[in-house]
């Protein structure tokens, strides 16, 4: 009804308004300090040059080897099946510089494989430079192109299987007819997401990359920063990399592009034209060894070192767990008053403010952190400004996937309890504590999780900000790792592994417990 | 007096027009065929449809630009009628309190309300853990419990079964009327208009028309109604009459 008074519609603009202001605010302060395509050197294009190739390559192969992977999958049924489609989901809240050093000690110089190649009298491989970047890439996100092509496959309806199967179809012809055009819908908006992924990647290139040839935007946005502290071309860089993620987020838009972190439902389609198991025992059996072998090597290294870590590495993950939890409250927070506005505003004005909520996907962190430093280094110390800003830059990216989860389950609960509420006159506050968050806990709850698992692996705007005794855990592990202290290295990846993990588990589960269905 | 004057509700291509007035503390079935508009009407008192003409007014004082919550009136719908995450204790105590704690005199009526509508040691219970029937009673139990006026019921019994469907009727007679509330109860079961032991409004195609006499109305009903009560009593006597989607608006 009309004359509802509606100090919670009013909160949920102002979180849309904050976030907007977040982001395009950073944009502004970017353009005044911008100095023109005159300060950009000839290596900053070859980094756009290398940003587009190798997130178009990493995405093709992704693509390429999900396809067997997710076809196997999608026609066997096998112990332990569903677990390894859930580990699927895993690499999304798997700390980025976690998963590296994990390749680093399969693939590096002391690796695993170089030992193997060694020992049969072979020149050794190195993980550091452009291919390592790939292959870091097609880590995190096989899985994900796997789970995109297998809830296309799993999409299929059984019943056209067994029609094949009754019409004594060929295998080649039940690919044209049925398998074929699921594909030719669902690859390229899986493609586009990795590419999109892939363009933000700043992590991957500095641990791997670096010189003239491995460099992201991102990356030299960062050393722009640190080793030239060079304001003007940092922010050039920045508009860059904004009209790259811009251009690849407009193509992407317009592509019908899958659920990327839904949960992949897990029902095997029964198949009467699988063949012989060995084609698929060996896709599945060599994806799963090629994501858990670094894990495992990670895990054998560093389970040990956990207790002996130095004193800096413990303060650091106490800094980590301070912002994830700030991270998450703020991103939570910010989402249930966007969904609650949504859901009284509805229409047009619902999705203007859904979609302002959004507008971290816009940006890159390190953009936002170029706009927040510009903005903040004149008042006050950067290494003052990193946690804080971190924190925010971390819930304005959190917050899309905490919108994708919370604004269709306060539309429900408003539509199933809205009317019963509004006869009682549940208004304002009390109908926040007492009819919606006691209903969305689950999706709260995962929200949170994610947000806080999120922000606890990132390592992005922190390095911009943060000096040695300021750092959080990922950027103190990547400080260990530029060092070639292994050992402990490894010792901290499993404790931020942990933490991760931790702080998913201990949200989700607290929206799941007691929660009435 | 409840009092609709020259009431329409405009919905997509589709009417509902209503002049009637009821007595206070009367007791009144809504009867008519699926898609009369019998939910409409009950939506245009309760607050939840817009007039687009007309004026509804209680006691002589228009009530119809007033949110649901500030109107005289407390509804039970179809379905969705408790939350599911409140006791049953906790469900009837948003009747007296939705936006504060309960004091303590006011948890006693809803002890005692609850005891009334026979759910005594049954307080704790969650929605989940009752049967239809007793969601029903916690229901009814809040609906009394708010103090409003006028009680409205849209079909709320309709998922019970004919013996459970007369008790609470009767409940509904009984403490709406020790009460002194008045209660529209829209109704495909003559049956149940009939246990209420009052008048009938009788709504067909867009039209509620003034309450008659339950048992003249029945005895000597008018062709549509007539038409719609033969329809009923062909597949067998009382109830059972679900609307159907793709049945709205005959």
């Amino acid at each position: 009804m009309a004359h509802r008074p509606r100090p919670l519609t009013l909160a949920g603009i102002g979180a849309a308004t904050l976030v907007a202001v977040l982001v395009l605010g950073s944009i502004a302060a970017i353009l005044t300090r911008a100095e023109g395509w005159g300060g950009l050197r000839p290596s900053d294009w070859g980094a756009v040059r290398f940003t587009l190739w190798q997130a178009a390559l990493s995405a093709l192969l992704s693509i390429a080897l999900g396809v067997p992977v997710a076809r196997a999958l999608a026609r066997r049924r096998f112990p332990g099946r569903g677990l390894l489609v859930t580990l699927l989901g895993a690499p999304f809240i798997l700390p980025v510089i976690v998963a590296i050093l994990g390749l680093v000690m399969v693939f590096g110089r002391s690796g695993w494989i170089n030992a193997a190649l060694g020992s049969l009298g072979l020149p050794p491989v190195s993980i550091y430079g452009a291919h390592g970047v790939v292959l870091a890439h097609v880590f995190f996100n096989l899985p994900l192109a796997t789970r995109l092509i297998l809830q296309g496959w799993q999409e299929i309806p059984a019943e056209r299987f067994r029609l094949a199967a009754n019409l004594g179809l060929s295998r080649g012809r039940v690919f044209r007819l049925i398998e074929w055009p699921m594909l030719r819908a669902v690859l390229p908006g899986a493609g586009l997401v990795i590419f999109l992924i892939c363009t933000t990647s700043f992590a991957v290139a500095l641990a791997l990359g670096g010189g003239p040839r491995a460099t992201t935007i991102e990356l030299a946005i960062y050393q722009a920063f640190r080793f030239d502290f060079d304001l003007g071309r940092a922010a050039m860089l920045a508009l860059l990399q904004l009209a790259v993620t811009c251009a690849a987020g407009l193509v992407a838009l317009r592509a019908t592009v899958p659920e990327a972190a839904g949960a992949g439902r897990d029902r095997p389609v029964r198949r009467w034209d699988g063949g012989a198991p060995w084609g698929d025992a060996a896709w599945i059996g060599a994806a799963a060894l090629f994501l858990l072998l670094p894990l495992a090597a990670l895990a054998a290294r560093g389970a040990g070192a956990v207790p002996g870590l130095p004193a800096a590495v413990w303060a650091a993950a106490g800094r980590s767990v301070g912002v994830a939890l700030v991270s998450a409250l703020l991103c939570v927070a910010l989402g249930m008053a966007i969904a609650v506005a949504a859901a009284r505003l509805g229409g047009g004005r619902a999705r203007g403010v859904e979609l302002m909520g959004m507008l971290g996907l816009a940006a890159s962190p390190l953009v936002l952190g170029t706009g927040l430093f510009i903005v903040t280094y004149p008042v006050m110390r950067p290494q003052d400004a990193a946690l804080p800003v971190t924190a925010l830059v971390n819930a304005a990216m959190a917050l899309p996937f905490a919108l994708r989860a919370l604004v269709p389950a306060v539309a429900r609960v408003e539509g199933d309890y809205g009317r019963l509420a509004d006869a009682l006159g549940l208004t304002g506050w009390a109908r926040l504590r007492r009819l919606v968050l006691p209903r969305v806990r689950r999706p709260l709850g995962f929200a949170a999780g994610l947000a806080a698992a999120l922000s606890m692996g990132d390592l992005g705007v922190i390095a911009l900000f943060a000096d040695a005794e300021g750092a959080t855990l990922p950027l103190q592990l990547y400080r260990l790792m530029a060092a070639y202290r292994m050992g402990d290295a490894a010792g901290a990846a499993i404790l931020l592994l942990g933490l991760s993990l931790a702080a998913f588990w201990a949200f989700d589960r607290g929206g799941r417990v007691d929660a009435d269905a | 007096m409840l009092t609709l004057e020259g009431v329409v509700v405009r919905q997509a291509g589709w009417e509902l027009r209503a002049d009637l007035s009821v007595e206070a503390g009367e007791r009144v079935a809504v009867m008519g065929p699926s898609g009369a508009g019998k939910s409409t009407l009950l939506a245009a008192i309760g607050g939840f449809a817009a007039l687009a003409a007309g004026r509804i007014l209680w006691a002589g004082a228009r009530i119809d630009g007033l949110v649901p919550a500030a109107r005289p009136v407390a509804t039970i719908f179809q379905d969705n009628n408790l939350f599911p995450h409140l006791t049953a204790f906790d469900n009837v105590g948003l009747g007296l309190a939705p936006n504060r704690r309960l004091r303590p005199p006011e948890r006693d009526r809803v002890a005692e309300m609850l005891a009334r509508v026979g759910l005594e040691g049954f307080e704790e219970r969650k929605p989940g853990a009752l049967s239809g029937g007793q969601q029903s009673r916690v229901a009814l139990a809040r609906a009394v419990l708010q103090e409003r006026p006028v009680i409205l019921l849209d079909e709320p019994f309709a998922a019970l079964g004919p013996a459970l469907k007369a008790e609470m009727v009767g409940l509904v007679r009984d403490l709406a009327g020790a009460a002194g509330r008045t209660v529209l109860m829209v109704t495909h079961d003559p049956g149940d208009a009939r246990a209420l032991e009052g008048r009938t409004i009788p709504v067909i195609a867009g039209r509620a028309e003034p309450p008659v006499e339950t048992a003249a109305l029945l005895s000597d009903p008018p062709p549509a109604l007539a038409a719609y009560l033969g329809q009923v009593e062909a597949r067998g006597g009382s109830d059972y009459l679900q609307p159907r989607p793709g049945q709205e608006r005959t």
